[in-house]
């Protein structure tokens, strides 16, 4: 392989990475080419291993990264001219996103960014004009959008958390690392004593939704309520499940809400909410429940798997956060009743357990989550 | 001791390789080159993986093998400069401006410059680090940086560019040769990918049969070839099992280091049960382990033991 040809293929390498959504730095590239002018390109292993630890820096995208070299690497060793080396990089994508879901069930009006943000704008909209108390399932598309722009505008505020870290104030304790500084000038004499305390931060939120069959006519505003939630805050983590549990943090920030379905596995199949739990516990929690996050789990407990289980694994989920509230759109029915398998089980485990069937359930949400206070349990606020 | 020129830099992965296992730490390759690499370009090593693969063994085992010294800052939520870059010693401060008054010496112009001087100074790991004290750059490990919040992420983002640090009262300090830093996470958290662009990046992953069964010979050698294996073969077995927290390479160590105290020789389904509390620490795993499942994981285990030999 002649320099010229392997510089050439280097470069084309990070830019068919890029294209497979592989955030590689420019800087990088140039560190990349050096690097392998002094490990060699004999050994295969070893410009996997040099490349891989210089322009991937996520543990997500190594899986990409190894599909992506397979394909560049082996299969072009010298890259024919005119082939479509970029659809490598899609080919890898579409690969890393697994089984796209073979139908949505769910339909949007597709509004444009910009349309909504000139509806927003105009801000005539008031909450009489969606009947407060209809139950999103009966909704029409206008009065889902409608519906969507209030739930953006609702004030999401889950309480502030305590940090380890100290700010200057007005009040709370000495802080002495200014002290001798600043009263230097009084001859040492401790006269100005600056003070300091512990700096507070937005309590972080996890939402656990169920996007199964079941709750298919609940499913939009489900969406709308994530990314309502989502815009006001920079702690939100979601998941969504039925029978498998996929992580869409991501997703919510970067994707328009129609899109969101797209690589959730299985939407609109049957619910296993213990064994999405599990996932969530071994794979996820470590990560996403750090500094007391508030948990909201919506869902219309209707599960198929074993309800031992759920009991079980919502039990470790309340013990390691703050507040365990769960959501059920099916609550607002006056004769509704928790009586399946999988309500029962995860009843006894819940902080709060309320409905989420209209606006006005939704705003009540808002309220109580503003003034949360550790641990009381509120069941069945209507 | 040899002269400083023959523990610069490894030339090559392979050296690296064996001066790494002459530390008794086997490296695999990719992670050979990781390391070759962040000290060829004097990046920063960036390890993230599963607590206990052994990521900051790695520090010492490096610190140790270029025979320079190892400054460890372990990071925590709240973590900010007076602890990790420089404090002053305000009651040293105090009792001198008494001092200075008891001799009537005190003079305000220079009360400043006498005060706020090195000897006034403690300095913290990030400026230790920095300072040239031996003819090699230390090794810099930043432990478990996922534990610490994003403000100290930015500050080491900025540190980790130029290499300086400025006190105010005495001026910057820059480092003349940058230290060798190697950064750990867990992975709690994502950390920040800005801090992340700039490092060589390495996942490390639970070793292999082969790979555990030579640390655990290597690192306890009172275990008999056989009880390595057997060890070995339960733990990897044991990780494929769904628990909440897998055992570690160095929860292998600890348990067969307990095994051998315990003077066993080989594994057995109720020897297991009494030290399972070495391997699992979680109440959930230890009750879902226990019993019939672990009888089935050890006969297999014990069939792999013996196949792969």
């Amino acid at each position: 392989v002649s320099e010229s040809a392997l510089l050439h293929n280097v470069l084309l390498f990070g830019r068919v990475l890029r294209r497979a959504g592989l955030d590689v730095h420019h800087g990088r590239m140039i560190d990349a080419i050096k690097a392998l002018d002094w490990i060699g390109v004999r050994a295969r292993a070893d410009v996997r291993a040099t490349l891989r630890a210089l322009l991937v820096h996520r543990h997500d995208d190594l899986a990409r990264f190894d599909e992506v070299f397979d394909l560049f690497w082996s299969a072009h060793r010298e890259p024919a001219p005119g082939l479509p080396l970029f659809s490598l990089g899609e080919r890898a994508r579409i690969v890393a996103t697994r089984t796209p879901p073979a139908a949505m069930s769910v339909e949007f009006e597709d509004v444009s960014p910009h349309q909504a943000a000139v509806t927003r704008g105009v801000g005539a909209y008031s909450a009489a004009e969606v009947s407060r108390t209809k139950d999103f399932a009966d909704f029409t598309p206008a009065e889902l959008e409608q519906a969507r722009l209030l739930l953006a505008r609702l004030p999401w505020q889950l309480g502030r958390r305590r940090t380890r870290r100290w700010t200057r104030a007005a009040y709370g304790g000495i802080d002495l690392r200014p002290v001798l500084r600043r009263n230097l000038t009084r001859g040492g004499e401790l006269v100005d004593l600056p003070q300091r305390r512990r700096r507070d931060r937005p309590r972080p939120l996890v939402l656990l939704g169920d996007v199964s069959g079941s709750m298919e006519r609940y499913s939009r505003m489900l969406l709308h309520f994530v990314y309502g939630v989502t815009e006001g805050s920079s702690r939100v983590e979601t998941f969504l499940f039925s029978t498998r549990l996929t992580r869409v943090t991501r997703n919510v920030r970067t994707h328009p809400v129609s899109h969101l379905a797209r690589g959730v596995h299985d939407w609109g199949g049957g619910t296993r909410i213990g064994e999405a739990l599990r996932t969530f516990n071994t794979q996820w929690a470590r990560r996403v429940m750090r500094n007391g996050p508030v948990v909201i789990v919506i869902s219309d407990g209707w599960d198929r798997g074993d309800p031992e289980l759920l009991a079980r694994e919502l039990a470790r989920v309340r013990r390691s956060c703050r507040r365990l509230i769960w959501l059920n759109p099916l609550l607002g029915s006056a004769t509704y009743e928790p009586l399946t398998r999988g309500m029962q089980a995860a009843l006894q485990h819940v902080d709060d357990f309320l409905p989420a069937h209209n606006l006005a359930s939704l705003e009540q949400l808002a309220e109580h989550l503003r003034d949360l206070r550790p641990r009381h349990v509120v069941r069945r606020t209507t | 001791m040899r002269p400083a020129e023959t523990v610069t830099v490894p030339a090559t992965v392979d050296e690296l390789q064996q001066v790494l296992a002459g530390q008794q730490y086997i490296a695999d390759r990719g992670l050979a080159v990781s390391i070759y690499l962040a000290l060829r370009l004097k990046r920063p090593l960036f390890l993230e993986g599963e607590a206990g693969v052994g990521k900051t063994e790695v520090a010492k085992v490096l610190a140790a093998a270029l025979q320079t010294e190892l400054i460890r800052l372990q990071c925590y939520e709240g973590l900010d400069v007076s602890h990790a870059v420089y404090e002053w010693n305000y009651p040293r401060q105090l009792l001198e401006i008494r001092l200075l008054e008891a001799a009537h010496a005190i003079d305000r112009s220079n009360a400043a410059r006498e005060l706020f001087t090195e000897a006034f100074l403690i300095k913290r790991p990030l400026l230790r680090a920095l300072e040239k004290t031996s003819e090699r750059p230390p090794v810099l490990l930043i432990d478990e940086i996922d534990r610490a919040d994003e403000e100290f992420e930015g500050y080491l983002l900025e540190l980790l560019s130029d290499f300086q640090v400025t006190i105010p009262e005495l001026g910057t300090i820059r480092a003349a040769e940058p230290p060798i830093v190697i950064m750990t996470s867990n992975r709690t958290r994502e950390v920040h990918d800005a801090l992340k662009r700039r490092c060589v990046y390495c996942w490390i992953d639970y070793p292999d049969f082969d790979k555990e069964r030579r640390i655990v010979s290597l690192k306890v050698p009172g275990a008999s070839a056989r009880l390595a294996e057997q060890v070995t073969a339960f733990v990897q077995e044991l990780r494929t099992a769904d628990l909440y927290k897998a055992a570690g390479v160095s929860e292998t160590l600890d348990w067969t280091a307990a095994l051998v105290a315990l003077d066993r020789d080989v594994l057995d389904a109720d020897t297991i049960e009494e030290t399972l509390g070495v391997l699992l620490k979680n109440q959930e795993d230890i009750d879902a382990v226990r019993g019939e499942r672990l009888r089935t994981m050890l006969s297999r285990a014990l069939t792999r033991g013996t196949s792969a030999t």
